[in-house]
């Protein structure tokens, strides 16, 4: 009896319990707020036009229809659009991941003088918003030049618009898309590796760059990892660079950002020539079905990742 | 001529210096060049022709018309940084928060860190952007007179018109309701923002010590104290860090660089938005710099 009474007379564990349900309701609460958009999404996507007027239906479709992901994909070239967005994502991701893992080394562990003040015009990139250089940038690409060589030869400039060099030329040199931060990440990570490792390896012959590939690379797998799936997610969901700089290449932000204006056209025409006017509920469950579709390839990956995600930002040496 | 030996100090700023070349060509081409542009547009007329473009001088014009003839630019301006001082200090509050929560060892804990980490490769582009494009909005205002049967917008869901009467009620102060209300309109907005601010907050709440914790335990501390008097000193320098992200962060995509944008490539009225976004930088370089020199000074660092 006795040990009952204190058992239930324990003002920890109640509090404990009541906190554990207190957490629980706050978590699921929040989590709901981040995954209610996309059911609704996933909701849209599979209604059918009977279900949308069916006023007993809110959020689970009564007829499954796979007909909104047709016309989306039809729409949007989706194919096309995946391999287009998937290869810029890539040649980004991988030269941006060496161009900035070869900066923020030799920031962190060869000093020279001015160094720092070049480490001063990282910082800057990371502050300056890249709508300030935008139109130059542009400008710049249209007619671009290599201090005044190409000129030299043809009378004009290139004009790199509307193809990967942009992207490739400003990812292999690190000022690519938010570079400047990937920079920091590097550097920060191997001022945390100690230096016996690398005096070793010169101990034992090694040049700088030879222990820069095979001991400090192989070191910095976990900050790799980080700048690797920020850059690559980065990249992908840029609809600000790649609408400027590939207005016309079929990517999926592109194809997503053209996708009202394009459904509006075909739900409008349809064929008859009789311009009708367009259902606003039909046109915004087709561009919901098109956003999913744009952000599915991305969930399907977090899946695989999200271990790294979480874990990420802790290996990398950023904090303390 | 002899070559001396090099030192070892000497190599290693030798090749410091190569491979930093990349990079340094990169800033430059990539990154001086077109600041210097963009400063030489914002005060020029830029007229594009068959050669390229030409400039014709005209002083502080652009920024005289971005100021004072065009009518929306203040307006947004306004809007946005408003915007941001009210969002900032919610997103830090925020995500330190949610941070503790998802620190503690509960069922399921790895499936709600994956839930909260879901924005950071959500939130940033296609969703946002396409809500800004015109159709949309139509469709979106149409939908919000008729109740939207697909329910696309989030913050039709979450209102707080119950709370604001009931906290009046009370008798609290009708700022801190606006302000407290709005924190609850915007609850989509702050949680969407705030997934890698709630990643750095993870980190640094890992690397504390827990010996710490059970010293202060020993002494009789409560978990309330342990947080304010241990948790709180030891993240501080993050609090840092993630508000100066969060403040970088929120002028990537918003309205005024939408603006900005269009005002370059539909308008074609270069230098103008030259003008408008070097407004915009200093603008937010002052509230970068007198935000980070107030907090900065409170930090306390352990070592």
């Amino acid at each position: 009896m006795q040990e009952i009474k204190m058992y239930l007379l324990n003002v920890e564990r109640w509090s404990r319990w009541i906190w554990s349900i207190v957490r629980a309701i706050l978590l699921i609460g929040m989590g709901f707020v981040v995954l209610y958009p996309i059911l609704l999404k996933v909701s849209a996507a599979f209604k059918s036009m009977d279900d949308l007027y069916n006023p007993t239906v809110m959020y689970v479709p009564q007829t499954l229809t796979f007909e909104n992901f047709k016309t989306a994909i039809d729409v949007m070239q989706y194919s096309d659009a995946i391999f287009n967005s998937f290869a810029l994502s890539l040649v980004t991701t991988v030269l941006q991941t060496f161009s900035c893992a070869l900066a923020g080394y030799a920031f962190a562990k060869l000093p020279f003088r001015g160094s720092n003040l070049l480490f001063g015009g990282v910082v800057l990139t990371i502050l300056v918003p890249p709508q300030t250089i935008l139109v130059p940038m542009y400008i710049n690409f249209k007619n671009f030049d290599l201090f005044g060589l190409v000129h030299l030869f043809s009378g004009h400039g290139v004009n790199l618009l509307d193809s990967y060099w942009p992207f490739i030329l400003t990812a292999a040199t690190g000022n690519a898309l938010k570079s400047g931060l990937f920079i920091y990440i590097f550097r920060q990570f191997f001022r945390g590796i100690s230096k016996e490792i690398e005096e070793a390896a010169f101990v034992d012959g090694a040049s700088v760059f030879k222990s820069f590939l095979r001991i400090m690379l192989p070191n910095a797998i976990p900050a790799m990892i980080t700048v690797t799936l920020f850059c690559f997610v980065w990249q992908w969901n840029d609809t600000f660079i790649t609408a400027n700089f590939l207005p016309s290449m079929n990517t999926l932000t592109n194809a997503t950002l053209s996708l009202p204006y394009k459904l509006n056209v075909l739900l409008s025409g349809s064929g008859t020539g009789a311009t009708t006017q367009v259902d606003p509920f039909e046109a915004s469950m087709l561009v919901d079905t098109g956003l999913l579709l744009s952000i599915l390839p991305l969930i399907v990956m977090y899946l695989f990742v999200q271990r790294y995600f979480v874990e990420s930002i802790d290996r990398t040496g950023l904090v303390g | 001529m002899k070559w001396k030996p090099r030192t070892f100090q000497q190599r290693k700023a030798i090749t410091g210096m190569i491979f930093l070349i990349p990079w340094t060509l990169g800033f430059i081409l990539f990154f001086l060049v077109p600041i210097f542009n963009s400063i030489l547009y914002s005060f020029n007329d830029l007229k594009a022709t068959d050669t390229g473009y030409k400039l014709d001088y005209e002083g502080t014009d652009n920024y005289h018309h971005a100021l004072f003839v065009d009518a929306t630019f203040v307006r947004t301006l306004t809007t946005v940084i408003t915007e941001m001082l009210v969002n900032v200090p919610l997103i830090i509050i925020f995500s330190l928060f949610v941070a503790v929560l998802l620190n503690q060892k509960f069922f399921g804990r790895s499936v709600a860190r994956a839930v909260f980490f879901l924005p950071v490769i959500l939130a940033s582009g296609i969703a946002i952007s396409i809500q800004n494009a015109g159709f949309m909005e139509q469709i979106m205002q149409a939908s919000m007179a008729n109740s939207d049967p697909t329910g696309a917008s989030p913050g039709g869901l979450l209102q707080s018109i119950e709370l604001r009467l009931m906290l009046t009620d009370i008798g609290v102060s009708e700022t801190i309701v606006d302000y407290l209300t709005s924190a609850v309109d915007r609850i989509y907005e702050i949680i969407t923002q705030s997934g890698v601010q709630i990643l750095i907050f993870l980190a640094g709440l890992q690397s504390i010590s827990p010996s710490l914790y059970e010293a202060s335990k020993i002494e009789g501390a409560t978990g309330y104290e342990a947080f304010w008097k241990i948790t709180f000193p030891m993240v501080s320098p993050l609090i840092l860090t993630n508000l100066v992200y969060t403040i970088i962060d929120s002028f990537m995509n918003n309205a005024i660089t939408q603006m900005i944008d269009t005002t370059a490539f539909q308008t074609l009225d270069f230098g103008l938005s030259s003008a408008m976004s070097w407004i915009y930088f200093s603008l937010i370089a002052v509230i970068l710099a007198v935000s980070t020199y107030i907090v900065s000074r409170r930090v306390f660092y352990h070592d």
